[in-house]
Formats: structure tokens, C-alpha cells, sequence
């Protein structure tokens, strides 16, 4: 780790500053959607549908209209007459705001009570009555494909089938001949259950329509509030909403994790009430609510295969996918990509051949499909190549780390072509797989596990050597909506030296507040604790595409970097003008300009910013400010090796994860401390899924899991004392050499977990199991094999 | 999120709390710990249109052994059933049981007597309350009586205790020598009902056999019962490991466990087994046993 | 009867409300007396976010109805700074970054402030377990084990 330039009182790169944003959150002066209370302020709650796919015969709002409190009773035939009741997704697919002939999934929004306050609008709910008339589910999505399944978007005219896209990267020719000619394949079918991201705030927002001046603001949980204006000003145009007059902010979120991206029907709801009544409107998800309708994410069920010389030589892979997106595609992937980027599944290795085709499918479940830290279908793809990985180390025998370093791209490959078409800017995977097995002692491990094998006893080891792709992204590939994948930063500088900067992204936890402060820091050397960061209000902060996919540090962190420059080009020549000499006499170190060979005659940043209101050349316009808004030439690829160490009770299944060692590499580093929170919690919502959580339906679409009493989120027990380090392999294109980290570990944690398990597993002939791994699954395999208790 | 609407009364004597579940009957509910009761109405299930709440009432929280039994008053808070020093002692299945309760902030609320009345198979206290062969002590309009363990437990969610009475006590003979119990639980997260938990009590004669046995099962059927057959083979066995494995059997074969997320009724099953040999073996130790 | 007049101190101070029998003790701390540090984070007691001290115990606040507080002593995250001074546990979390977007930070620190008065030296083990009814999904929990470590020896150096 290199040692930082500025020092500590400037806190630039480097430096693990405390946080800025902290004060308020230790006090509890969060600011939160639900703690915002607004004069004359109402409450919504919503009515859901009890089935997963019915006709609407008839919905009764007498009963709820006489609850003291409740003021009104919002039907999909309210929103039709303003053409409000169905709203476009993400992905260009359409959904339902509020139904007016059937529901579509169970817990579907049927209708929406306006009331007094929140116990008012639950009361009413329970007092509308809604008549269904059921019709067949389809929640099998190999089912959904059958020509005879019941066609479930008769809402799309011509519409024949469940199928919603077909997408494929790579060359079938060439793979199907390169495994034709291999001398070893392995296949393996893997699903990757439905899961929700569960952030510990739910959804919800305040809209506020201000009928004097046609003003409307809407705080909202979004991790994208300008595209959220920008998407209200679209479809509600022609109900007089317009641009100018729309603000969204995003105020303190209580996690994201992609969860808050997706426009729900209750904002478009709520908004709508908002206007019609003309005061402010809360609405706030119960977490049922939240686990029951909100985007979730995976669902794919994954069919994957490698070739390989006997050697144990990658040679080509190929794999097959069916995509279960609910009743609509509402993924928030970039338009071009209905898969996302799965296309970086040929991961870290050295594969000359590949081939990769997904095809999405329509069901009766909530709409959705990426919503957990997964930066768009990453972690899907690096499940399936770093599993698939194991399945051909145990076919040929080899120890599963060898199979890895045989394979990997050596450094001196980059930038690094892969097979499917992506250019990977830098990476070191032997070192980090290197420092990970040091770390965990791996060779004594595997002594270990030989002699407690031979007593009967069952452990296991398990690698994930992930490579991720992240910071959507070049305006060339990249767009959501038609809306290109920039982002932007506007500072600032006062005539005191202090410092202004708005970003077009948004912090749910991650702490922007501090680590754009101390981009900005490192850059123009002014102190990080005097730069103000502001995010999330679209009346003032520059367009950006928002916090998701771990895109912040390499486009919003970049256009920081982008626009202190410009900030620092102008104070060179400001700097010239005060020291009366030509702009390249000058040096620079962060805070100050110095003439070359004179380092006594020197001009601060904070004199430079106030020559600048008060002593300007002339001929140059006064103030000290920039704007950038910054298009990634490329995106970046951190990357990491992660070992985990797991013991199978033989009695009960039950596995314990002992220890999980995670070496990760996100380019130059901001702030270790940040850093390495990112990575604990990345690998807690990896752990999750690997062991605990799952969404599934039963054959009527009901949903099983729909709560905390079945969604498993893990406690501080289940959770291991994660051990984590870092390499350091810069992005030789992004300003700053970073590259972002905010979902690695979600990413490369669940291969490692579930490798570990069938490691121990695996001198029995176990091959794969699926997650979650649950101790039943374990318990049936423990069964099979004659280990069981 | 948000419980209908119901009235809520706080007497401060039990007579006044009797005579309030005489009024209302079947349409009042009492409220001890509430971490059953409230959860269920935030979900508007399970009736109530009254609330008693017993938690005003005093000389209702207590620890102490008296004569030849523990007694625990029925509105005695798990978490001061974890810290007591008589408990951690002398009955350590008691500790073992409130420990793996939900997690430590409803235990800080939750009450023994309230997990017991709750008529929940899966609650923990009842498996041990079997195994220790307790005493359930109620109150009502006509004075106290007192339940044998044994018919405490009459169907699902239900009890022996009448709309208006309140369960006030609970008494556990105070062991003989070489007696001692233990409570082991499978979740699948700290916070989570058992997918399988056992009950063990044991008294050791002077040559390591079982004197006495009690032993029951956690969520292994509608109601919590006592695992008769596998105690009936084991009183006057050797503390052997091969019959605390039949006796593990027999348990596991008695028990009608339903399938959810937790497990399959195959799965639930051979848990109950493998727990019911562990919970025996750890039983026998504390005893003295080996 | 379906409304009463309670009585309750939180952080210190003293409040007369009327409230209905079956509002939840976290409304009222929210939105009768705009104490919006405490949060909710689901409906079914599982996730911690509402957790105050209830005459010094850490209880989730959803699952209390008001009415049964009539006469208790609340301390909830107003109430840990005191005259402009932050408490040790807060100093901590901050300094060993222990928190991410700050939901459930005010339930954690509830809960390590009764750990801590408690237990003036607990162990990781012993940390994790009074936490475990405290869900986070942004730190991983590690960083919150440290806080509640340095808090510790903050408090035992006082």
C-alpha cells in the first residue's frame, strides 16, 4: 500500500478519515423518508392482491371510506383517466401502476387508501373489498416456455408466448468446436434462487404537490433521483407535470443495494394523490410489503459447461440460461444489456473460446431482476464460472488453487480482450490467490482436512478468484432509458478556501460525504474536512445516473477528480497572475503553487481562491469553479481472491463457516477504513445467500419467504470475523487509478462458500450443491453417501 | 405493522384481573411478555378485542426454591431467568432453554409463564417444562388450582387454563442427587423457532443407569408432548450410548413434526433423533454420569 | 377503554400524552414526540432498528404498546449526548467506523450501551450475542463488534 501524498490535516487518498456524515447518524438526526412530517401531510397504504394471477371482478371502497380517517380510495380506474395505471420499466418493458382487469403477481398493488394517518389508512385497507376471480398460475419458468402455457401479457397486443428476450455473446461456432475437440467437459445445472436485498429501511416517499406554484417534490428512497425526475417528467407530462418543476431527493437512505433503484407503483401513487388532493402524501412499505413486491434479484437458472485440455487447460465454456423475471422485465439493467453483464463470465481465466446466451421469461412474481449488490448479473456469472471451475478441478483431480493460478490471465495480458468482448483494464490474480492462500495457511489446511477425513471428521476449503466489471459505464454501450451512463461533479470554491461539490450520484451508506471530500483533497490540496459534498436534490446537484452497480468511485469519483482539475488549471493561472510569472514557471503539490527553482514564492490554494473574488486577472472571468461531466472510456475490473474454511456438522448438516479470508484489489484506495467496510458487509450479503436466504412460490404463486420470520437475514452470530487485505493493481484508465468495490465481495463470496461445502464433500463424489446451502440439503448429500450421524 | 383496534385494561390485583377475563371471555386475551401476542396482532390475526394486561400486577416476578420446588412466578422475564445464579447452578436445562429464546431484546420482555400459555408446540419452555415434569399454577374466580405438566398442553394454541384464569407460577421439583437436564436446539439462525430441539432430564442411580428420565421435543407435532416411549426405555438401562441412541429412536418415531422452510417431516424427524441423543448424553454428564 | 393518558420520562424528560391502547411504543417515540432517532425496519420483531432502553433494558420498541410504558424511564439515541458531549459508545462508532447508512446504528448503540453496563469487559463472543437481535446489512457486523470493544475501554478508563 502506497503512502499517502497529503498529509493527514488534508486527509487526501489514502487516509482512513473519519466520516463526515457520522455526526448526525450517531445522534439519530438521520434524515430518512419517513422521519420527514410535512403540514397538512397524509398517509397511503396499500391494498394487495391475496393471488397471484386473477381477474378483477369488483372492488368495494364503501366500507373503507367510512373508517374515521380515510379520505379516499385510489383504483386503477382513478389512475386510467389520467393514463397513470401503467408506467414504463426499465428496460422499456410495462407495468402496472394499479390494475384495472387483472393482478398479476401475489401482493400485486390493487388500490391505495389515503388517510389521516398511518393506523387510519391500515384500518382502511382492511376494509376494501376486493372480488377475484383466480386464473391459472405460472410460476415454473421451463413451463412459462411450453406452448401451452397461458400467456400471461395479454395487456401486449400479438403477443403469443411468455418469452421477453433472447440475448448471446460470443462465438457458438468456435466454442461448440473448440468442446468438440477437448479432451476433458464438465456440465453442471446450477440455480441461483430469487432473493431480496432487505435493506433495514424499506421504500417509501413523500410527495409533495404545491398547487400554487405547479412545484412537485417528492423525497423518495431512489438511489437515481435524476432519472427519476427525468422519467416522472415523460410519462406525467401530459397530466401538466414538467422538468422544472419536479424535484426528487434523496435524503439519508438507509441502504440501497440496488433495492432503490426501480420506480414502484407506490411513489407513481403516491405522487398522483399528492397532485389530485393537493397536499403532501407519505407512503411508507411495511416490510412484508417490501419483501413481497419489490425487485428482486437472481432467479437464473443456469446451465454451464467447460472444456479443457487434459492438462487442465481451459479451453472454451459455454453456457445456457433462463431468466425468471416476474410479470415484467423491470430490471434496472443498462438498455442494450437485457442480461446484464453477464458476459463477464469467463472471469479470470484465459479462455480463448466462449459462448453465452440468457433468455428472459415471463411468471406470476413481482417484476424485477438484479436488485442485490450484484452490478448487474455479476455475481450470477462469477457463481457459475468459479463453481464450474471446482467441477473440473475435481474431474481432473487437481488441487482447485493450481487449476486457478494454470488459468489465470497472466498480468503481462493486459489490457486483457476476453472472448465475449471485454477489455479488462488491469489485474494480478496470481499475487492476490497468492496473498489469500498465505494468509489462510493454505497448504497446513489441507493437511488438516486429510487427517480429520481419515477420523471421520468433514471440512472444506473453498476459492472464489473473482474478476468483476463495474462503473457503467462508456456512453458508447452504455445507456438506461436512452439516458447515457455519466456522471457528473460541480465544485465550488469560496473566496475562504473552503469548498462546494455536487455529484450527480447518491450515497446509501457508502460514504460518499468523506471520499469525494478526499478526492477533491487530493487534488487541490484543500483540506478534506473544508469540502462540503452534497448529493441526492435535483434542483441543485449536477444530472448523474446515480449509486448502484459500484459505478460511483470510477464515474462520479472521476468526474470529482475532473473537475478539481479544471478547478486547479484556472487557480495555475490565477497563481501566475499573483506571483507575476507564466503559468509554467509554476509546480504544484497538493495545496500550493510554487515558481520553479524558488520554492519561498508560493501561493496557497486559499490565497489562489481568494485572489479570485477579490483580485482576478483581468481579461479572465472571476469565481474558482468547474463542472464536469465525466464518460468512462471503459469500465473497470477489481478483482480478488477469497478463501473460506467451513466444518459440516455430521449430525444435522449445519455448516459453520470457521474462517473467510478475503483478498480483494479496487485499484488505489480512497479510505482503507471505507474500503474495508464495503468489503465486510459485501461479504455478509455474500454469506447470506450462500447460506440462508431464498424466495421461492408454491404452484398457486404463493410466495414462501415473505417475511423475516422465513427471509433469513444473518445476525452478528452467523456472521464470521471476516480476515481481509488488499493488492493493488491501478486502473490505468480511471483519473485516480480506482476502480470501486462496493459489491466484490458480494460477488465472490457465495462460490467460495458453496466450494468450501462440496470440498468437503467432494472425496465422497459430491460435485455441487446449490444455494442456499441449507443444513437439510447438507443432511440429504451427508445421507446419501453414508456420513450422516 | 399496525394491531386493530382494542381496549386495553391494566388491573393491579389479580382479583381485578380475573374479574376482567370473567367479563370478556373468549373476546379478552392476557397480556404477560406480549412478544407473542403482539406480534400476532401487528399481523391483525388472532382475535382480541380486549387486553388484560397482568404486568401492573405485582408479586408476579420471582426465582426462588422453596421447600421441595423451584418456583418461577408466571410473569418472570426470560432474560432474568439467564442471569440468575440459582438457575445457572442448580438448573442448568432452564438456562439452556431461555438462552436460545428468540434473541436477547424479546427475551428482555418475554415471560416464562407467557411462553407456556401461549399453548405454542413451537415455544421452547414446554419440552422443558415436560422434561422437568413442572407444575403449572392458575388463578381464577374460583381460586388456584394446579396442572400437572402433563395435562397443560390439550391441542394447538390451547391449554388447560380457562379464559379466565392466569397462569401465576410455575413449580419444578427440586432434583435428587445426580439429576441434571439439558436443552439442545437446532435453528437456522439465532432468533428462529427449532427446527428440532430436546428436552432432557435425568436422575442417575449409584451405578450410572437412569433412575428417571424425562424427555420431550420442541415443534415435533400440534402439541407438546412428552417422548413416553423412549423414557420408558430407558428408567432402569444403562446410561450406554447405544441406549441413548434407541431411546433417540423412539423419540424421533413419536414425533409428527410438519413440513415448512425449516425442514421436511423426514428431515425434522431425524433431527428430533440425533438432538435427543445429544440433549441425553449432555444430560448424563451434567449429572455426573461419565 | 380505548384511550388513556400516560405518563412516561424519556431521556430525562417528562411527558403527558393520550394515546389510543393500540399504538406501538415506537409511534409514539417517532411521531407524537418527533423523536425520529429509533426506526422501524420490519413488522414481525425480527430486525432491532427500534430498540430503546426501557427502564434500562434494551427492548424492541415495536412490540410494546405505549400504554404498557405508562410510568417507565426511556432512554432512547437523543438521549446518549449530553450536554454537547457524546457518549463514549457514540465516539466509538464513529471512530471505528461501525456504521454505513446509520439505520439500525441507533439500535445497535441501545444495545451495547446496556451490554456494556452490564458487562464492563465482553468479549467478541459475548458482543455478538447481545447484538444478535440486531440486524445490519451494510458493516458485516465486524466493525460494530469493534466499536463496542473501544467503547468499552473508553468507559472503563473513565
Amino acid at each position: 500500500m502506497t503512502t499517502p501524498r497529503t498529509s493527514p490535516e488534508v486527509s487526501g487518498m489514502g487516509h482512513s478519515m473519519k466520516r463526515k456524515e457520522d455526526p448526525r447518524f450517531i445522534r439519530g438526526r438521520g434524515n430518512y423518508v419517513d422521519d420527514i412530517q410535512l403540514p397538512g401531510m397524509l398517509h397511503m397504504d396499500i391494498v394487495r392482491s391475496p393471488y397471484a394471477h386473477a381477474k378483477i371482478k369488483s372492488i368495494n371502497t364503501e366500507r373503507a371510506l367510512k373508517v374515521p380517517g380515510v379520505l379516499a380510495v385510489i383504483t386503477g380506474e382513478t389512475l386510467a383517466k389520467y393514463n397513470l395505471h401503467w408506467m414504463p420499466t426499465l428496460m422499456s418493458d410495462t407495468q402496472m401502476v394499479l390494475p384495472t382487469e387483472k393482478v398479476m403477481y401475489q401482493a400485486q398493488e390493487v388500490a391505495a387508501v389515503i388517510a389521516t394517518d398511518r393506523y387510519a389508512a391500515a384500518d382502511g385497507v382492511e376494509a376494501v373489498e376486493v372480488e377475484y376471480e383466480p386464473l391459472p398460475v405460472v410460476v415454473d419458468p421451463f413451463k412459462a416456455l411450453d406452448p401451452s402455457a397461458p400467456v400471461l401479457r395479454t395487456d401486449k397486443k400479438d403477443k403469443k408466448d411468455n418469452r421477453i428476450f433472447h440475448w448471446q455473446a460470443g462465438d457458438r461456432a468456435a466454442t461448440d468446436k473448440a468442446f468438440a475437440e477437448a479432451d476433458v467437459t464438465v456440465t453442471q445445472d446450477m440455480y441461483l434462487p430469487r432473493i431480496h436485498v432487505a435493506s433495514i429501511e424499506t421504500c417509501g416517499c413523500v410527495a409533495d404537490f404545491d398547487r400554487v406554484t405547479g412545484k412537485l417534490t417528492v423525497y423518495m428512497t431512489t438511489q437515481a433521483p435524476h432519472a427519476v425526475r427525468t422519467v416522472f417528467a415523460l410519462v406525467a407530462g401530459h397530466v401538466g407535470l414538467s422538468e422544472e418543476k419536479i424535484r426528487i431527493v434523496s435524503p439519508d437512505i438507509g441502504g440501497g443495494f440496488g433495492g432503490k433503484v426501480p420506480v414502484y407503483p407506490g411513489y407513481v401513487i403516491a405522487t398522483a394523490a399528492s397532485v389530485v388532493i393537493g397536499k403532501p402524501v407519505k407512503w411508507v412499505e411495511d416490510r412484508m410489503e417490501n419483501l413481497q413486491a419489490d425487485s428482486f434479484a437472481r432467479d437464473y437458472h443456469i446451465h454451464a459447461e467447460l472444456a479443457a485440455k487434459k492438462d487442465g487447460t481451459m479451453t472454451a465454456l459455454r453456457i445456457k440460461t433462463l431468466a425468471d423475471h416476474g410479470y415484467a422485465d423491470a430490471a434496472a439493467n443498462p438498455s442494450k444489456f437485457p442480461a446484464g453483464l453477464f458476459s463477464i463470465c469467463t472471469g479470470s481465466y484465459d479462455l480463448k473460446n466462449a459462448f453465452a446466451e440468457v433468455d428472459g421469461v415471463y411468471t406470476n412474481k413481482p417484476p424485477g431482476g438484479i436488485a442485490y449488490r450484484c452490478s448487474f448479473r455479476v455475481t450470477e456469472a462469477v457463481h457459475c464460472i468459479e463453481r464450474i471451475t471446482d467441477v473440473l478441478a475435481q474431474e481432473l483431480k487437481m488441487d482447485p488453487a493450481a487449476l486457478r493460478m494454470k488459468n489465470f490471465i497472466p498480468p503481462e495480458k493486459f489490457p486483457y480482450k476476453s472472448a465475449l468482448g471485454w477489455e479488462y483494464d488491469s489485474g494480478n490474480y496470481p499475487a492476490a490467490l497468492r496473498k489469500a492462500m498465505d494468509m489462510v495457511g493454505y497448504e497446513a489446511l489441507r493437511k488438516e482436512q486429510a487427517e480429520k477425513r481419515a477420523r471421520g471428521e468433514l471440512m472444506g476449503i473453498g476459492i472464489s478468484s473473482f474478476t468483476e466489471i463495474v462503473g457503467a459505464g462508456p456512453s458508447k454501450q452504455f445507456d438506461i432509458l436512452g439516458l447515457k451512463m455519466f456522471d457528473s461533479c460541480e465544485i465550488r470554491v469560496h473566496p475562504t478556501g473552503k469548498a462546494l461539490a455536487r455529484f450527480g450520484t447518491k450515497s446509501q451508506g457508502q460514504g460518499h460525504e468523506t471520499t469525494y471530500a478526499q478526492i477533491i483533497a487530493e487534488e487541490l490540496g484543500i483540506p478534506a474536512a473544508h469540502v462540503q459534498v452534497e448529493e441526492g436534490d435535483t434542483d441543485t446537484a449536477p444530472y448523474g445516473l446515480g449509486t448502484y452497480a459500484s459505478r460511483s468511485t470510477p464515474t462520479a469519483g472521476a468526474a470529482g477528480a475532473m473537475a478539481a482539475r479544471k478547478v486547479r488549471e484556472k487557480a495555475k493561472k490565477i497563481a501566475a497572475h499573483l506571483l507575476e510569472c507564466s503559468p509554467d514557471d509554476l509546480v504544484w503539490e497538493p495545496g500550493k503553487f510554487s515558481v520553479k527553482g524558488a520554492p519561498g514564492r508560493s501561493k496557497t490554494i486559499q490565497d489562489i481562491a481568494l485572489a479570485a473574488y477579490t483580485n482576478h486577472p483581468q481579461g479572465m472571468e472571476a469565481g474558482l469553479e468547474a463542472v464536469s461531466y465525466y464518460d468512462p472510456p471503459n469500465l473497470t475490473f477489481p478483482f480478488g481472491s477469497y478463501i473460506a474454511v467451513v466444518d459440516i456438522d455430521r449430525g444435522t448438516g449445519a455448516v459453520k463457516v470457521r474462517r473467510f479470508v478475503a483478498v480483494d484489489d479496487c485499484g488505489n484506495i480512497i479510505n482503507p477504513m471505507i474500503v474495508d467496510g464495503q468489503i465486510h458487509g459485501g461479504l455478509t450479503m455474500g454469506l447470506a445467500p450462500a447460506l440462508l436466504e431464498e424466495i421461492s412460490y408454491d404452484d398457486d404463486g404463493n410466495i414462501i419467504g415473505g417475511s423475516f420470520m422465513d427471509y433469513l437475514l444473518p445476525t452478528a452470530m452467523e456472521t464470521p470475523s471476516w480476515e481481509t487485505a488488499k493488492t493493488v493493481t491501478p486502473s490505468p484508465h480511471h483519473p485516480f487509478g480506482a476502480k470501486g468495490v462496493g459489491e466484490s465481495a458480494t460477488v465472490g463470496a457465495p462460490p467460495a462458500i458453496a466450494n468450501a461445502v462440496v470440498d468437503a464433500l467432494s472425496h465422497v463424489g459430491v460435485r455441487h450443491v446449490d444455494i442456499p446451502i441449507t443444513p437439510e440439503k447438507v443432511w440429504r448429500l451427508l445421507k446419501e453417501h453414508g456420513l450422516a450421524e | 405493522m399496525i394491531p386493530p383496534a382494542f381496549d386495553y385494561h391494566a388491573p393491579v390485583s389479580l382479583p381485578e384481573a380475573i374479574a376482567l377475563l370473567s367479563r370478556f371471555g373468549d373476546s379478552a386475551k392476557v397480556l404477560s411478555g406480549g412478544q407473542s401476542l403482539l406480534p400476532l396482532l401487528k399481523l391483525r390475526l388472532g382475535n382480541a378485542e380486549h387486553l388484560v394486561d397482568i404486568g401492573r400486577i405485582p408479586g408476579l416476578e420471582y426465582v426462588r426454591e422453596e421447600g421441595s420446588f423451584l418456583r418461577i412466578g408466571g410473569r418472570t422475564r426470560e432474560s432474568v431467568l439467564e442471569r440468575s445464579d440459582l438457575i445457572r447452578e442448580r438448573y442448568p436445562i432452564l438456562l439452556d432453554t431461555a438462552r436460545v429464546i428468540a434473541d436477547p431484546l424479546v427475551r428482555n420482555r418475554a415471560t416464562v409463564g407467557g411462553n407456556l400459555a401461549h399453548g405454542d408446540p413451537a415455544n421452547d419452555h414446554p419440552a422443558t417444562m415436560l422434561a422437568l415434569r413442572a407444575e403449572v399454577v392458575a388463578q381464577g374466580p374460583d381460586g388456584e388450582r394446579v396442572i400437572p405438566i402433563d395435562q397443560f398442553f390439550t391441542g394447538l394454541f390451547t391449554t388447560a387454563l380457562a379464559p379466565d384464569e392466569i397462569l401465576t407460577e410455575i413449580r419444578i421439583p427440586v432434583p435428587p442427587n445426580r439429576t441434571a437436564g439439558a436443552y439442545v436446539k437446532l435453528e437456522r439462525k439465532v432468533g428462529d423457532y427449532a427446527t428440532a430441539a430436546a428436552a432432557a432430564q435425568v436422575t442417575l442411580d449409584a451405578s450410572s443407569g437412569f433412575e428417571r428420565v424425562g424427555l420431550a421435543l420442541t415443534n415435533a407435532g400440534p402439541v407438546p408432548q412428552r417422548a413416553a416411549a423412549a423414557e420408558d426405555f430407558l428408567t432402569g438401562r444403562r446410561a450406554s450410548e447405544a441406549n441413548i441412541a434407541e431411546a433417540a429412536r423412539h423419540a424421533a418415531e413419536a414425533a409428527s413434526p410438519t413440513a415448512d422452510r425449516r425442514g421436511s417431516v423426514e428431515y425434522k424427524r431425524e433431527m428430533a433423533r440425533v438432538l435427543a441423543a445429544r440433549a441425553l448424553k449432555k444430560a448424563v454428564e451434567r449429572a455426573g454420569g461419565r | 377503554m380505548a384511550r388513556h393518558d400516560i405518563h412516561l420520562t424519556i431521556n430525562g424528560a417528562s411527558h403527558n400524552v393520550n394515546v389510543e391502547s393500540r399504538l406501538l411504543l415506537v409511534h409514539l417515540i417517532r411521531e407524537n414526540l418527533r423523536l425520529t432517532g429509533t426506526h422501524i425496519g420490519c413488522d414481525t420483531t425480527h430486525c432491532g432498528a427500534c430498540t430503546v432502553l426501557l427502564d434500562g433494558e434494551p427492548v424492541k420498541s415495536c412490540t410494546v404498546l405505549a400504554v404498557q410504558a405508562d410510568g417507565a424511564d426511556i432512554t432512547t439515541v437523543e438521549g446518549l449526548e449530553q450536554n454537547g458531549k457524546l457518549h463514549p459508545i457514540q465516539e466509538a462508532f464513529w471512530e471505528k467506523h461501525g456504521l454505513q447508512c446509520g439505520y439500525c446504528t441507533p439500535g445497535m448503540m441501545m444495545t451495547g450501551c446496556a451490554l456494556l453496563a452490564r458487562d464492563k469487559e465482553p468479549s467478541e463472543a459475548d458482543i455478538r450475542e447481545a447484538i444478535s437481535g440486531n440486524l445490519c446489512r451494510c458493516t458485516g457486523y465486524l466493525n460494530i463488534v469493534k466499536a463496542i470493544q473501544s467503547a468499552a475501554e473508553r468507559l472503563r478508563q473513565q
